[in-house]
């Protein structure tokens, strides 16, 4: 008996698999998209520091610096 | 002989479209519109994609609390004709598989909402979902004749959702396009039980045909429209509505009070002689009367847009 692949469970699922997979996929394109807009919508994109809650020495740094320049 | 080969196989192995109609589309349809006006109408302007989610989220929501009821409601379903061919009780979707997706589908819509929109929208729909498929489902509708004046509530959430999506808040204007779908559900299911009579009483359902008789029904049509007109008018001087509404709201009025009078006026003889015909056709009527409120609210805000609609 040759070996087939494809089991006939599959070929009865196929509309159930392709429907979920397509699901999943809109649900991942879903979440990207809001995700995109959410960051576009902030007024200042700097303001996403507000969910790093690790310190950036970097930023600091560079703020210090333009204080000094300033105030000279 | 494995566990796996001694499982019964399905006669029908279920398909996509089984589960998708276990989210009542067409209830959905009405969902999705009546949430839309209310995103629109509201004062405050959305970014079309948080829109877009935030209406995905509500028509999943309402799904999901369809597919609560048909898991919870298989039973009675069986025995109603106009039911019997749902995807549980004819046996394509199994009762558990309805119970998971519902709650799935629930956590989903609620959890996405509170992210795409706010905490006061997502609480809404939550509540929504627990009043239709708690409060209406498994507790009013098998208990009393009233179930559906006060589970009528869960359909007439959405605009109010819709409107907290773009204000984050709650308005006199949202709570009275609550109100018009409030008023409005009782005669327009009413007016179906009078042309389905049969059915709910072999589920043993207490719809108000069943325990105070079709006289009785046929004067509360009445008496719902009747208080109704005021709600749906009332709209019209809210900052949403303008001349353009109340034009609309003064017609559908008086074509759905002339309806509930024509219902009132008949008995159960006339009624089965020409086969509900006027029941059927007040029923057509009532759908057309709430398209054509959001619909006229939707015209306003257009209108509004322009520099044109309102007071």
């Amino acid at each position: 008996m040759a070996i087939r692949v494809e089991h006939e469970l599959h070929k009865r699922r196929l509309d159930r698999n392709v429907g979920l997979g397509l699901l999943l996929a809109g649900f991942v394109a879903l979440v990207l998209g809001l995700t995109v807009v959410k960051v576009q919508s902030l007024d200042d994109p700097r303001q996403m520091e507000r969910f790093d809650h690790v310190a950036r020495p970097a930023l600091e740094d560079a703020a210090r610096d333009q204080a000094e320049e300033s105030a000279e | 002989m494995t566990d796996v080969s001694q499982q019964t196989i399905p006669s029908h192995e279920a398909k996509m479209g089984d589960y998708f109609a276990l989210m009542k589309p067409r209830v959905m349809q009405l969902v999705v519109f009546t949430a839309l006006v209310g995103l629109l109408v509201a004062p405050v302007p959305v970014h079309p994609y948080i829109a877009f989610v935030s209406i995905l989220c509500i028509a999943v929501g309402a799904g999901a609390s369809g597919a609560l009821n048909m898991w919870w409601d298989a039973d009675i379903d069986a025995v109603m004709k106009r039911t019997q061919s749902r995807p549980v009780p004819s046996g394509r979707v199994q009762p558990g598989e309805a119970l998971g997706i519902g709650l799935a589908l629930s956590g989903f819509s609620v959890v996405l909402l509170a992210l795409a929109a706010n905490l006061l929208a997502a609480g809404l729909l939550a509540f929504t979902i627990f009043f239709y498929a708690v409060i209406y489902s498994m507790w009013l509708k098998r208990s009393t004749p009233q179930n559906i004046v006060i589970g009528g509530a869960a359909g007439a959430f959405p605009p109010m959702v819709g409107w907290a999506v773009a204000t984050g808040s709650i308005a006199p204007e949202s709570v009275l396009m609550f109100a018009l779908i409030f008023m409005w559900t009782p005669p327009h299911f009413w007016a179906l039980a009078l042309f389905v009579k049969s059915d709910y009483g072999n589920a043993n359902v207490p719809m108000l045909t069943e325990t105070h008789g079709r006289r009785v029904t046929r004067n509360h049509i009445l008496g719902y429209t009747i208080a109704l007109a005021p709600v749906a008018l009332g709209i019209g001087f809210t900052s949403i509505g303008g001349p353009a509404y109340l034009a609309v709201a003064l017609l559908l009025n008086g074509w759905f009070l002339k309806g509930a009078v024509d219902i009132w006026r008949r008995d159960d003889t006339a009624s089965e002689a020409d086969g509900h015909a006027t029941e059927k056709r007040v029923f057509k009527i009532s759908l057309y009367y709430l398209f054509g409120h959001f619909g006229a609210l939707l015209l306003e805000a257009i209108l509004r847009g322009q520099g044109l609609g309102g007071w």
